[in-house]
């Protein structure tokens, strides 16, 4: 253990950017070389949405201490938005679409986050559920949306950036990576700047914040806003980049808790806990179905075979909250810091 | 410590065991990736559609060696119906060697899957569902909506409805509800309907019930008020029972719904009991057990121990027989392509090549022990459908009893909307039209 330890025990020593940048330039010099098409399409891309959702929404939920459930219908919101300034906007490039689906969602996010300054908690929840299912209900009932397609589902456009091709797995991979990395770096610059401590300022006691003269009105909005915005462009990924067919029962509200789950496993009020989130609420049950398909394989039904790994993922996750209330971010932090205490 | 430990030599361990490489296909084995569901709400239509068409293959394996000595073999992949769930299944599945088809039994799955399986040129076989346009080959070199596709349901649903009234020209001022499933698949044939309508001068209106369609007492509402002729059930899984059931209550004539082509099983009607009795459906395959095919599956396959349904009283099902009509067909096409290129492992090409040469008469299904289990099939390269035959059967409280006769869709009405629609598709994609030049040109390796 002590060897193990003795390579952790620098990690911490250095600054925050040089890990951040190491990280970086693994995912973007390393990975798409070892990488096979499986890891961008069934791992990567999936992951890098959801992170980026959970990111989202962490500025709202977990900083701004706004429960939201709508997630997917601002998910949702992006992905029809981005397809239509595509379709129907001539000679807009790929780049402004996603930034205009954003504002859209975002502006859906401000219309769904009024209730906010009347409602706290699981009353908020309840009413963001409007959300939800409205944005559902109109991309189904108006085909205006899908194009009227027959059935509802939208192929997305090819990806391509100043004419150049992103086409398959690795071109997706980066295209995703790099809105991921731009976005989240916003999302952590915003978080130290006076805006995210306003939010922060609300979120523990909002009387409090309104007498020190926080603008609880325009912070809360704000807060829906750009968070709604971080999750259209989430959703544009998953659209674009990922599935690259839509149908608006893909952003139900299994779709919304996945995501509020993301957070609360991965850590509120923090950024990297979404990655972490995500990792383990896509990634891991990955992991365990190939596992559970490798040990026991033909011998079971494979819906046997699901419904065993649905358990063992609930008690893990069960296993994880009570360890660590404050979610993954807080085990690894706990796990670096004895690791550091241990080799001195 | 010690927990943390635990966890990391688990994580460690999963990683090893992932990354050993998966192993080859041999050279006489031709693999079928099965995207299966078998749990979640629509888990009746995958154990019964999966386990037949399971079956048809352990047959083969078990009573020819294979087919002309190449074994057949297959893994599941569980879906649950969800489109992420089928593409990770497809990305998983896909490294396997000697792939030759890909059947999911989903629209949803099948649609996402569309650009990868052409790009990978295996086929994707999407038996009485899919996408209409897909009929066309010329744009969807590797999609088969193989026996019935959407539009063509929809077609025999209507002329049905036309000889209940005593001719096609009867319609006219008639009133139908269509009530669907909300979903791709659900949706697919809303345009074909209010065309039909526009043709033959009869109203519809069409009913959306949200997915997975447990509760309609406000759609049965509205039908009620609307006093429609006939009620058409496009529906799916727990959603089919429970529209039977609701009728009832507010006193809908179960004898005037007439379902379609996934609302024709025994797992739709046994839930409802007595609401059920009288009810109609379309099916391109008729339910029993008395078929020479389902005998020998009985005797040789679970007379073995190798059958795949967990109850015996479902062999012959609706479900399980068009697993394995399913079956035969994907077994065919492989053993035309065989013909062709030699009896070993043939590329997902080569595969589609046979698919494309499909021609099963009345004589032929005959021979493959299916006689009545289903009419013929007669695939091209540019027509993927192959012109499949419906029925209908009506359900008497016990058992299906076929009520028609072998009904061909209106193919000619129907085949100028399915090419315009895929030219669109075509266009927008960027996708030459392909000759019969093209289908000829196959990838051999």
């Amino acid at each position: 253990m002590a060897a193990i330890a003795g390579d952790f025990s620098s990690v911490p020593a250095l600054p925050k950017w040089v890990l951040a940048f190491l990280l970086l330039a693994f995912a973007y010099g390393v990975v798409p070389l070892i990488g096979s098409s499986y890891l961008f399409e069934a791992i990567l891309l999936p992951f890098l949405a959801l992170s980026l959702a959970g990111v989202g929404l962490n500025i709202l939920t977990g900083y701004a201490g706004q429960v939201s459930l709508g997630s997917a219908a601002f998910m949702a919101a992006g992905a029809f938005a981005a397809y239509n300034f595509n379709l129907r906007v001539e000679g807009l490039p790929l780049i402004g679409s996603i930034v205009l689906a954003g504002i859209v969602a975002a502006a859906i996010g401000i219309v769904f986050g009024l209730p906010s300054l009347r409602l706290k908690g699981f009353y908020l929840a309840v009413s963001t559920l409007a959300a939800q299912f409205f944005v559902q209900w109109a991309l189904t009932k108006f085909s205006w949306f899908s194009d009227n397609s027959a059935s509802g589902v939208i192929d997305t456009p090819r990806l391509s950036i100043a004419g150049f091709a992103l086409d398959g797995a690795i071109g997706r991979y980066l295209f995703a990576l790099t809105i991921v990395s731009i976005l989240t770096f916003f999302a952590y610059r915003l978080v130290s700047s006076q805006t995210g401590r306003n939010f922060i300022a609300i979120r523990d006691n909002e009387t409090a914040a309104s007498i020190i003269g926080i603008p609880v009105l325009r912070t809360k909005l704000l807060a829906f806003a750009i968070s709604s915005f971080i999750i259209g462009v989430a959703g544009v990924i998953w659209a674009f980049a990922y599935l690259r067919t839509v149908e608006p029962d893909g952003f139900d509200l299994d779709r919304s808790f996945q995501i509020l789950f993301i957070i609360i496993i991965g850590g509120l009020a923090s950024i990297r806990g979404a990655f972490f989130g995500a990792a383990l609420i896509v990634v891991f049950p990955l992991g365990l179905s190939r596992l559970g398909g490798f040990l026991l394989g033909d011998g079971f039904d494979s819906g046997v075979l699901d419904m065993s790994q649905r358990i063992v993922l609930g008690a893990l996750i069960i296993l994880f909250l009570i360890l660590e209330p404050d979610g993954l971010v807080a085990l690894w932090d706990r796990v670096r810091r004895r690791l550091a205490w241990q080799s001195t | 410590m010690t927990f943390l430990s635990t966890i990391k030599a688990a994580a460690l361990s999963a990683a090893m065991i992932m990354s050993v490489a998966l192993p080859s296909a041999h050279a006489d084995e031709q693999y079928f990736p099965l995207q299966s569901y078998r749990v979640g709400p629509y888990a009746a239509g995958g154990t019964g559609f999966f386990g037949g068409f399971i079956d048809y293959l352990n047959l083969i394996n078990i009573r020819d060696g294979g087919v002309n000595g190449v074994k057949l073999t297959w893994d599941e992949c569980e879906t649950q119906y969800e489109v992420e769930r089928g593409v990770e299944c497809y990305e998983r599945q896909k490294s396997h060697a000697g792939a030759a088809a890909w059947n999911p039994l989903s629209v949803g799955i099948a649609y996402a899957m569309i650009d990868r399986i052409t790009a990978d040129k295996v086929p994707l076989i999407t038996v009485n569902h899919g996408r209409t346009d897909s009929t066309d080959g010329r744009v969807f070199p590797y999609v088969f909506p193989l026996l019935l596709n959407p539009y063509s349901e929809t077609s025999g649903i209507v002329n049905y409805i036309a000889s209940k009234e005593g001719g096609i020209d009867k319609l006219k001022g008639k009133k139908v509800v269509v009530l669907y499933h909300g979903s791709p698949y659900g949706k697919e044939t809303i345009p074909i309907y209010e065309l039909l309508a526009q043709k033959y001068g009869f109203t519809v209106q069409q009913i959306e019930v949200p997915h997975p369609g447990n509760e309609q007492q406000s759609q049965w509402l509205t039908i009620r008020r609307a006093k429609p002729d006939f009620v058409v059930l496009r529906g799916w899984g727990v959603m089919n029972p429970v529209a039977l059931k609701t009728a009832v209550k507010v006193g809908y004539p179960v004898d005037h719904i007439v379902g379609n082509v996934w609302s024709n099983s025994e797992e739709d009607v046994i839930p409802a009991g007595d609401a059920a009795k009288g009810y109609t459906a379309i099916t391109t395959q008729a339910s029993g057990n008395a078929y020479p095919v389902v005998q020998e599956i009985v005797k040789t396959v679970y007379g073995t121990g190798k059958g795949n349904l967990q109850d015996k009283s479902r062999i012959g099902s609706v479900y399980h027989n068009l697993g394995i009509v399913n079956g035969i067909l994907n077994v065919e096409a492989i053993r035309v392509a065989q013909e062709k290129f030699g009896h070993r492992t043939l590329t997902g090409d080569e595969v589609r090549w046979g698919f494309e040469h499909l021609k099963l008469d009345p004589a032929k299904v005959e021979a493959l022990g299916a006689k009545d289990l289903f009419h013929s099939i007669n695939v091209s390269w540019d027509n993927h459908e192959g012109e499949g035959y419906v029925t209908f059967q009506q359900w008497d409280g016990k058992k299906w009893n076929v009520v028609s006769d072998w009904i061909a869709p209106d193919w000619a009405l129907l085949r100028p909307i399915i090419e315009k629609s895929a030219e669109a598709y075509a266009a927008e994609k960027g996708i030459k039209l392909r000759t019969a030049d093209d289908a000829n040109a196959v990838t051999t390796n």
